[in-house]
This record gives structure tokens, C-alpha cells and sequence, in this order.
């Protein structure tokens, strides 16, 4: 099996892009001491298609996910949904995000019935839906439990069947599996796999896993250590429909290792970068 | 030492402060017959107990604590219905924050209750002194708490509104409060002390209405029983106001 990768920023030919990033700057700060985050990004995401940025912590990963999310809204260049450029939150962009994020107050159902509940859906269909997407994420039977009687895994999963429930045309995802243990993290792999191929979503994943990534998406969108630009774009040409098992195989193999290539690089850099920090800290 | 399976049962801590009520008791009452404690200035706890038919026979008891507990009633609502929405109000603008917060907290341990012949002549010797006196000397824990738990709301779950473009009023009433309520309740709490010792108190200074004018006349009268046996009473009307806030919480935050 060859490894396609590819230095272009655009996504293959043939289908319109649904989400594209097109040279997305953003700065912390002003003047000497300004952090730039996020430098002149540019890819793009097909409708149904699984596309994951990784890079090393610092890279502006999440960064990136809150100016796609429309949670930061100053930056420069563009994010657009549809053609449509967007400001602000967008109706088409449903979150995941990396801390646990269900409502304490609310048991299972009403967790995932929220944003209907929102949308003033009724109550009947709205806990019809819910159900649908409880059972989509393997929580049948635990819908009328609080959070707090569910371990992190089953609670992501909450996270993620709350915002599956409006059907959102993008699905944006920032680190969901980092709290977990590894393997949690590889059945949780298989779950949103098979979501995302049983209801063709289009899906962003921000992660720095290589072995998560690989196993998951279609592309992968390699970042630089600070400040954070697109060092190349991996096509993942692994067969679908695929599940954890693939991380056996030797392709998936390649695959990291490819990639580890790029990321040992950045993620050195970023090593130096937060060691010299802190011995600059101790000496102040 | 009681088994495991009966110390975690419904009835342990019922039984537990029972017991230890009445071990307390005997223990002062012991004290006070063997003159360790003078007898003249505590009362034995059994002539307090034997009191406590006189005065509800002799001093309109039911009448006293009707007048008192509607006082507190008015009171504890007031101070929810102000001060939670000034603790939105300092959370949301954070100038006015910055501003009055110090203020607010100092105004908590203002020893307001000496203001009263202020009161007095605003709004005379009536239980709208008592009412406005309680409410103003409970609202700063409050309204502190509330900031303080507004403010420490997880920036995720606001974020999560955020992603799911609601409005600030939505935010507030779905997200910010109901994630809020731990903190704001320890602040009702700390409230509701602070309103049920001043409505006491300030019917005992101004010598008005409910049970705090009962124990200043029989403090006057030297029966020492009798004005003991009042406080139990109040204590009582205390344990019904917050078994009432108990329900309340329970209800409104299921199990976290």
C-alpha cells in the first residue's frame, strides 16, 4: 500500500468543500511579547469526511478549534461554512469539547435533549431524538442516570450524543479522548467511527494523538510547534468501514511512523521551548 | 460501635442527635444540681421543659410564633428575590464588581442591628423595621455567594452555550444558576442565619410582636424557664426553615 500525502492545503478534487479554512492568522497580544497562534492556516473539509489536525501542544490546535467553533472572533483570513463566512457561532457546527462538559444538573436524557429543548422542540419528539442518540453512543438503559453515576468515558459520550442530537453539519471535536485511558480511548474510536460512517457527518477532530488520528480520520493536517502552520497534509488511505483493529495492521504502522516523522520535530521543539522557559522562570 | 449497614441507615442520624441531645441534657442538668453550674443564672433544663406548657398556655405561643415565622417568611424570600439577582448583576459587570464587592462584605459584618432606632423612625415600631432590618443584615452573604458562584461556573459549560448560540438569558437561567446553585445555597444559608437571629433580635430590641418580644418580657419578669423555653421555640421555627430549604435544594439540584 503506498502512503498519500500531499503538501497541498485543499482537499482531492471532484466534491465542493463544506468547511474551509483559508488563511487563518490569529495573535495573542501586541507588540514584542505577542504570541502568534495560529499562522496562515489553510485546508479544507469535504462533506462526510473525517479530517483530523494534530500537532504538539502549543501549536494553536485550540486555538484553531475555537475560531472554527466561532468561540474566538477576531482573526484574520477566513473560516467559511457553505461559502458562508463565519462570525460567531454557527448553527451548522455542533462541539466536542476536551473537558467534561455535561451538566451536572441534568440526567442523561435531559443532558442530550438540551439544545432541542433550545431549538423548542417538543417534549415527546425531542425525547425521541434524544433516545435515538443514547442509543447511537451505546448509553441504552442509562438515560435517566445523573453524570456523576457514569464513568468519563460514558459522559464524553453523553457530550457527543448532546451535540449529534441537533444534527449539525459539521462536527467539531477538541481532544474528546484525552482524559481517558487507552483503551477507552480505542472503543471510543470505534464508536465515533461508526457514527460517523452511519450518519456520514462531517467531522473535525483536533487531537494531539497520532494513533487516534490515524485510526480515525481520512486526512490529517500536520501543524508546526509555534507558531502554528500547516506542515503538510496525510491522506490516510486505510479501508473503510474500520475499526480499532486497524492498529494492528501494518499500513496503520506506516502510517505513525510517517507522521511521528514529522510530529518528533515539532514536538522537540516545543520540549526546548517549555524547558528553557522554565529555567528562565527558576532563575527570575 | 454501631454496624455498618445501621450507621448509614435513614434513622442513624435521627437517633444519633436525639441521643446526643438528651445526653447534653442530663449532663446540665447534672451540673446544675451539683452546683458546678450556678443554678441562678442557667435554669435546669427540667424546669425549662416544665415551662414549656405554661408559656404556650399563658403567652399565646401559637400567636408568637405565627408573628415571627411570618416575619422570617418575608425576610428569607426577600433577601433570595434581591440578592440573588445583585450577585448576577456584580458578576455580569465587572466595573461595579470591582466597585462594591469589598463594600458588600464589609456590609456583613456591619453590626446593623444598632441602626434600629434609625429604623424606628423611618418605619416605626412595626414588623416593616423588623422585616427591612433582617433583609438588609442577610443580604450580603448572599449576594457574595452568588457572585462567587457565577463566577465559578467551568468556562466549558459556557462554552457549551455558547456553541449552541444561546442568549444571555438562557445562559443565566439553563447554565449559569442551575450551575451556580451549590454555591448560591450556602450563601441562602448563611442568609437565612443571619435573617432568623435579626428578627429575633430586633423584635427583642424594639419589644414588638413574635417570640423576640416573649423572651425580652420574660427575661424582664426574671423567669429564667420561661425565657429559655422561648428560645427552644425559636429554634423550632429556625429547624423548620431550613428543613423547608433542604426540600427546597434537594429538589431543585438532584444528585450531583
Amino acid at each position: 500500500m503506498t502512503l498519500a500525502s500531499t503538501a497541498t492545503t485543499g482537499a482531492p478534487s471532484g466534491q465542493r468543500p463544506q468547511l474551509v479554512i483559508d488563511k487563518v492568522f490569529k495573535q495573542f497580544g501586541v507588540g514584542p511579547g505577542a504570541v502568534t497562534a495560529v499562522d496562515h492556516v489553510s485546508f479544507d473539509v469535504k462533506p462526510g469526511e473525517f479530517v483530523s489536525v494534530i500537532g504538539p501542544s502549543g501549536c494553536g490546535k485550540s486555538t484553531l478549534f475555537n475560531i472554527i467553533g466561532g468561540l474566538l472572533d477576531e482573526y484574520e483570513g477566513d473560516v467559511l461554512i457553505e461559502r458562508e463566512r463565519i462570525a460567531g457561532p454557527h448553527k451548522a457546527v455542533g462541539m466536542v469539547f476536551q473537558e467534561e462538559s455535561t451538566f451536572p444538573w441534568r440526567n442523561v436524557i435531559d443532558n442530550v435533549a438540551f439544545p432541542l429543548e433550545l431549538q423548542g422542540v417538543n417534549k415527546s419528539e425531542r425525547l425521541d431524538r434524544a433516545h435515538h442518540f443514547i442509543d447511537l453512543v451505546g448509553l441504552k438503559g442509562f438515560e435517566r442516570l445523573m453524570p456523576s453515576a457514569l464513568s468519563g468515558g460514558m459522559r464524553q459520550r453523553v457530550s457527543i450524543a448532546r451535540t449529534l442530537v441537533f444534527q449539525p453539519q459539521i462536527l467539531l471535536m477538541d481532544e474528546p479522548f484525552a482524559a481517558l485511558d487507552e483503551q477507552t480511548r480505542l472503543l471510543l474510536g470505534d464508536k465515533i467511527t461508526q457514527i460517523q460512517q452511519d450518519l456520514n457527518q462531517t467531522t473535525l477532530l483536533i487531537t494531539h494523538n497520532l494513533t487516534e488520528a490515524v485510526q480515525l480520520s481520512d486526512r490529517i493536517v500536520v501543524m508546526t510547534y509555534r507558531p502554528g502552520k500547516v506542515k503538510r497534509i496525510v491522506d490516510i488511505d486505510l479501508p473503510r468501514p474500520r475499526s480499532s483493529d486497524v492498529v494492528s495492521s501494518d499500513a496503520f504502522g506506516h502510517y505513525v511512523a510517517e507522521i511521528w516523522a514529522d510530529l518528533r520535530e515539532e514536538a522537540s521543539r516545543g520540549m526546548a521551548d517549555s524547558e528553557s522557559a522554565r529555567r528562565g522562570g527558576s532563575r527570575g | 460501635m454501631a454496624s455498618p449497614s445501621f450507621s448509614q441507615s435513614r434513622a442513624f442520624p435521627i437517633l444519633l442527635g436525639a441521643s446526643t441531645f438528651i445526653g447534653a441534657f442530663v449532663a446540665l442538668e447534672v451540673l446544675l444540681r451539683y452546683g458546678v453550674v450556678n443554678k441562678y443564672v442557667v435554669p435546669l433544663p427540667s424546669q425549662v421543659l416544665m415551662s414549656l406548657e405554661r408559656i404556650v398556655v399563658e403567652e399565646n405561643i401559637v400567636g408568637r410564633m405565627r408573628d415571627t415565622a411570618w416575619e422570617m417568611f418575608v425576610s428569607c424570600i426577600a433577601v433570595i428575590v434581591l440578592g440573588v439577582p445583585m450577585g448576577a448583576l456584580l458578576y455580569r459587570w465587572q466595573p461595579l464588581r470591582r466597585a462594591l464587592l469589598d463594600w458588600v462584605a464589609a456590609l456583613a459584618a456591619a453590626p446593623l442591628v444598632l441602626a434600629f432606632p434609625l429604623f424606628l423612625v423611618i418605619f416605626g415600631r412595626s414588623a416593616t423595621t423588623v422585616i427591612v432590618m433582617s433583609v438588609i443584615t442577610g443580604l450580603a452573604p448572599i449576594v457574595i455567594k452568588t457572585t462567587e458562584g457565577l463566577l465559578g461556573v467551568r468556562s466549558v459549560l459556557i462554552n457549551v452555550g455558547r456553541s449552541l448560540k444561546m442568549t444571555d438569558a438562557q445562559m443565566l437561567r439553563m447554565i449559569l444558576l442551575p450551575a451556580a446553585l451549590p454555591v448560591i445555597f450556602s450563601g441562602i444559608r448563611l442568609s437565612w442565619t443571619f435573617v432568623l437571629i435579626s428578627v429575633v433580635g430586633i423584635e427583642f430590641l424594639i419589644n414588638l410582636g413574635g417570640l423576640g418580644q416573649l423572651i425580652n418580657d420574660l427575661a424582664e419578669r426574671y423567669d429564667l424557664p420561661g425565657t429559655y423555653g422561648a428560645i427552644g421555640f425559636v429554634i423550632l421555627v429556625s429547624v423548620i426553615f431550613f428543613m423547608l430549604l433542604e426540600r427546597v435544594e434537594s429538589w431543585l439540584r438532584p444528585a450531583r
